[in-house]
């Protein structure tokens, strides 16, 4: 992996995206910069953590690297292949090999279908097998496989708790094969025990069939559990990118450190310490103003931050960060335009 | 909480074999209301159906003046209108015409305003558009001028008479429809569908359609007694069917002369047409209930 | 701690509710008893379904009406029994005396008011001789209070955003100097950074208000944040109680709550692989005879199947597990029966 990261990659990442952008149109013409340039790679068998605050653009950026709304620019790259201006039908076999897991264990499935119909509707799109019966067995493999008990085949959704829930999302996903995973925020909507549940489960299956996974969630301390490499994101774009351990040891935007410091940790330790806060609330993403997309928020602010946007530079390898705070202490840092995880454009 | 009859074995087939209608059925059979509601639709049926082995059309048309007005008796059990025609029979095959023609204008009118109201609802933007301000058009005539408009323009006869009261009626689906689908649409499961590769029509198919259906089949009862009440309308406005057919909207328009002094006149095609939409209402709610996987225990 | 009956501003005692409906009855909580102290917080940690909101429903006496009824047990509040009041005295104790907080601060305010006329009406219910400028400067000083600039009380709800609404709503909730706040997941609904800012005001709040707080949760980094004391619920019952010291400090546990800690990806440490409980919370209609966590429950003995458990205490810190019968604790303790 380490080696992947500072050379030119020895292999093709699963997903690549370029300068990537989905922007909607709002009332009077005005734009909302749902995911502002994100350049990522993900390789097979290999988790990234997507992480921020509600409205940062997470689930956005999972769901346009489906396809599942269109790109407004940038490229999307599947194992080499540009798909970005793929049309419907042409992304139909890529379907196949690429998945998304839901946040919400109770809208993800449809209420009139029974189980082993949820699990293989795929399988029937894609006219898998050709006939009934083999679609069934694969149905109750899968059901094996994300430990959901044979005995529920015929239930309903509303018989079933969330956790079951989510298997079946699951096993719906798994059904053809995919080699990638968009996990939206999969365990927020449970209960602990049921959400280790669903993370060991999640961790087994990658295992077993090599599976890369985008994991988008607001947890930190789920995505630090399950990813190599974790993304902070902030209003549409991407402050910080590192190895997952690196960046809690050594976090360097001010945004990832007062994330890391706002979370309550369970134990008594750090309890009279008074709470690290970082003033203020998220700012609007309809037409930001140009400069860093946190200053606003930011203890740190400097008259650069607001007049113009930091660029993404790797600061150690493998490390990437978007501040000028950073790259201020590295005059002339190595800029990485080329290779590199998520070089520029 | 699961069904513990359903695991029977430890093979595969005994968790998946059960048919989906096979169990639809097993839910509506709970529903005595609806029950009752099917064995009366069943009886109108075979009874509408097999008419002509026990009642001949003629005595339907056939005019005898003797016996105007006349009271049930053995003979003619339901009675004799203003023209002596016997009213059992005209109930008959005036059902015939009535049933078939409410029948299909509602299957027609849901069908067609379904669809619409889907694809308006799920595509959204320009063909929603287009399709809503066709329909504002559509809904700025009045109904009764419009049906009026379309039977006089094609002349009174079975087939049109389907196509006026489907235009008549299909915009309530398409408002219905529409606003359900634009609600279903926000679910995941309908993205997730698109996830694994389906293409819209499939969609609306699998996922939106049946979740309306609950409320499309509420309003499709409510339509059916309504129609046959618009038909009798029409008939009264002399837009019906011809002259000597029987029709129960046209009897009830004609007896109304008579309704002081022979209220039977007036009696028995308001009860065939009650008894009609009472029972297409039980079924409707049976069947409603049925589909619903939610009421199942 | 002497614990003399003026010091306590709840006394709960065997609290026992259902929701009874035609088709079944769920055993919500089951017979629950815990005290708070004047000027403490009590942190209330378990699961959906373990009867947190239930138990805070009761002290207000908000119970659904036509499904919740309380079957037995005292709620005695600064040494009145709460459920022996009529509800007219009951009204002069909500909001005036004890006031809850609710999960969501959207479903909480009525987006047709302004924020200062919601606040206002806070004030008037429980004041009713306050002239319109004393209720005015009132609500100014209540939302400088919770951190919310006063000229902004002109606007709607809508025009803020969720951490924003939640201080407003705490800001309702404190307006006539409660005694006891009831805090229903105050932060779930809000972002990480948003909690933060929305903890720490409680924590101030708090110290300078010296109000008493029963705080309900499932986040057991809360819990360690804000709490003084704590009660584990399971399955409508408590099954370990004591100071968060006894909680995250102590030696012993019982086996729900450490099923617990180690379903929850540590944040300090990495583990490659979590431990959680197998199972699922049993059905509240049909809870089993013995030990509700028994199902589940690796350390599960005969007697657990049979019997509830007695509660066994060491100090403040109390369990609710047949582990720690002084019979099972001389033959070897805890320790050895969890090998």
């Amino acid at each position: 992996m380490k080696a992947n990261e500072n050379n030119i990659p020895a292999r093709t990442p699963l997903i690549e995206t370029r300068d990537l952008k989905k922007y909607f149109k709002v009332n009077g013409g005005r734009m909302l910069h749902a995911v502002d340039s994100i350049n990522l790679k993900l390789y097979s068998g290999e988790t990234l953590g997507v992480v921020g605050e509600s409205g940062c653009g997470k689930s956005t950026l999972g769901r346009t690297l489906l396809k599942l709304i269109e790109p407004t620019g940038g490229q999307i790259l599947y194992d080499g292949q540009d798909i970005t201006k793929l049309n419907t039908r042409k992304m139909r076999p890529l379907r196949k090999e690429m998945q998304i897991i839901f946040q919400d264990p109770y809208s993800c499935i449809d209420p009139r279908k029974s189980v082993v119909d949820t699990i293989s509707e795929y399988m029937q799109i894609h006219k898998v097998f050709p006939n009934h019966q083999q679609t069934m067995n694969r149905a109750i493999e899968l059901m094996d496989l994300v430990g959901l008990a044979r005995r529920y085949a015929n239930s309903y959704p509303h018989e079933l708790d969330g956790g079951r829930r989510q298997r079946i999302g699951i096993a719906r996903a798994l059904s053809l094969n995919p080699r990638f995973i968009v996990c939206d925020e999969p365990v927020s909507a449970l209960d602990v025990s049921i959400q280790a549940q669903i993370l060991n489960l999640l961790m087994d299956l990658q295992d077993e069939l090599d599976l890369a996974y985008m994991f988008v969630t607001h947890d930190l301390s789920v995505v630090k559990h399950i990813s190599n490499h974790i993304m902070v994101m902030y209003l549409g774009t991407c402050v910080e990118l590192a190895e997952s351990e690196e960046l809690f040891r050594n976090p360097l935007h001010p945004y990832t450190k007062a994330l890391l410091a706002a979370i309550p940790e369970p134990n008594l330790d750090s309890r009279d310490k008074e709470f690290q806060i970082i003033r203020g609330e998220v700012s609007s993403p309809i037409d930001p103003k140009p400069g860093c997309r946190f200053a606003a928020r930011c203890e740190h602010c400097m008259p650069q931050c607001t007049q113009e946007n930091p660029k993404f530079t790797e600061t150690s390898p493998g490390h990437y960060t978007a501040c000028f705070l950073v790259n201020g202490n590295n005059p002339g840092g190595q800029t990485s335009d080329t290779g590199g995880e998520t070089g520029g454009r | 909480m699961f069904k513990k009859n359903k695991v029977n074995a430890e093979t595969l087939d005994g968790y998946v074999s059960q048919g989906k209608w096979k169990e639809i059925w097993r839910r509506y059979k709970k529903s005595k209301g609806a029950m009752i509601g099917l064995i009366m639709m069943a009886a109108m049926a075979a009874v509408l159906i097999l008419a002509p082995l026990f009642v001949s059309y003629e005595s339907a048309t056939t005019q005898d003046f003797s016996l105007m007005l006349a009271t049930p008796s053995a003979e003619h059990i339901f009675g004799n209108d203003g023209y002596g025609r016997d009213i059992f029979a005209r109930i008959i095959y005036g059902g015939r015409t009535s049933v078939a023609i409410a029948l299909i204008a509602t299957v027609t009118s849901c069908i067609v305003g379904s669809m619409l109201g889907a694809v308006a609802g799920y595509f959204g933007g320009r063909t929603d558009s287009l399709i809503m301000r066709s329909l504002d058009i559509f809904m700025s005539v009045p109904d009764i001028l419009f049906t009026m408009a379309v039977v006089y323009a094609l002349g009174a006869n079975f087939v049109n008479l389907i196509v006026a009261l489907t235009l008549a009626y299909f915009t309530n689906y398409v408002r219905l429809v529409r606003s359900e689908v634009l609600t279903l649409s926000e679910q995941d499961y309908v993205e997730a569908s698109r996830a694994g590769g389906a293409n819209g029509l499939r969609i609306i198919l699998s996922h939106i359609i049946p979740n309306a259906v609950g409320v499309i089949i509420v309003n499709t009862t409510l339509n059916i007694a309504k129609i046959i009440l618009y038909e009798a309308t029409l008939s009264f406005l002399g837009l019906g069917m011809p002259a000597p057919q029987p029709e129960w909207g046209q009897m009830l328009s004609e007896a109304r002369e008579y309704m002081r002094n022979t209220p039977h006149l007036m009696f028995f095609p308001a009860a065939a047409i009650i008894i009609t939409a009472c029972s297409v209402n039980l079924v409707g709610d049976g069947l409603r209930d049925a589909l619903d996987p939610h009421l199942k225990s | 701690m002497g614990e003399k009956d003026e010091k306590l501003i709840l006394d709960i005692q065997d609290l026992k509710v259902i929701y009874k409906t035609d088709i079944e009855t769920v055993e919500a909580v089951n017979g629950i008893s815990l005290k708070i102290e004047k000027g403490k917080t009590l942190g209330l940690v378990g699961e959906t379904g373990a009867g947190k909101t239930t138990t805070a429903l009761s002290i207000l006496r908000l119970l659904p009406q036509a499904t919740g009824r309380i079957l037995s047990g005292k709620i005695c509040f600064d040494g009145e029994d709460l459920l022996t009041k009529t509800e007219d005295e009951m009204r002069a104790v909500r909001g005036n005396l004890i006031s809850m907080v609710f999960q969501d601060p959207m479903s909480s305010l009525n987006p047709v008011y302004t924020v200062g006329q919601q606040i206002g009406e806070a004030i008037k219910l429980h004041n009713h001789d306050l002239s319109h400028e004393e209720v005015e400067g009132r609500i100014d000083e209540m939302l400088q209070l919770v951190g919310i600039m006063p000229s902004r009380k002109a606007e709607y709800p809508h025009q803020f955003s969720g951490g924003m609404k939640q201080r407003v709503v705490i800001a309702m909730a404190l307006c006539c100097e409660p005694e006891l706040l009831i805090a229903d997941e105050p932060t779930t609904a809000l972002d990480v950074t948003i909690q933060a800012q929305v903890l720490a005001m409680i924590r101030e709040l708090r110290e300078r208000l010296g109000t008493s707080m029963l705080m309900i949760t499932h986040d057991l980094g809360i819990v360690a944040q804000i709490c003084d004391e704590v009660c584990v619920m399971y399955a409508g019952k408590i099954v370990e109680s004591g100071t968060v010291e006894d909680l995250f400090r102590g030696e012993k546990h019982h086996p729900y709550t450490v099923g617990l800690f180690d379903s929850i990806p540590n944040i300090s440490s990495r583990a490659t692989r979590l431990k959680p409980i197998p199972g699922l919370m049993p059905d509240p209609t049909n809870l089993p005879v013995g030990c509700e966590f028994a199902p589940r429950c690796e350390h599960c003995m005969e007697i657990c199947k049979k019997e509830k458990p007695q509660v066994y205490s060491e100090g403040t810190h109390k369990f609710y597990c047949h582990l720690f019968d002084s019979e099972n604790l001389k033959t070897g303790g805890s320790e050895n029966e969890s090998k």
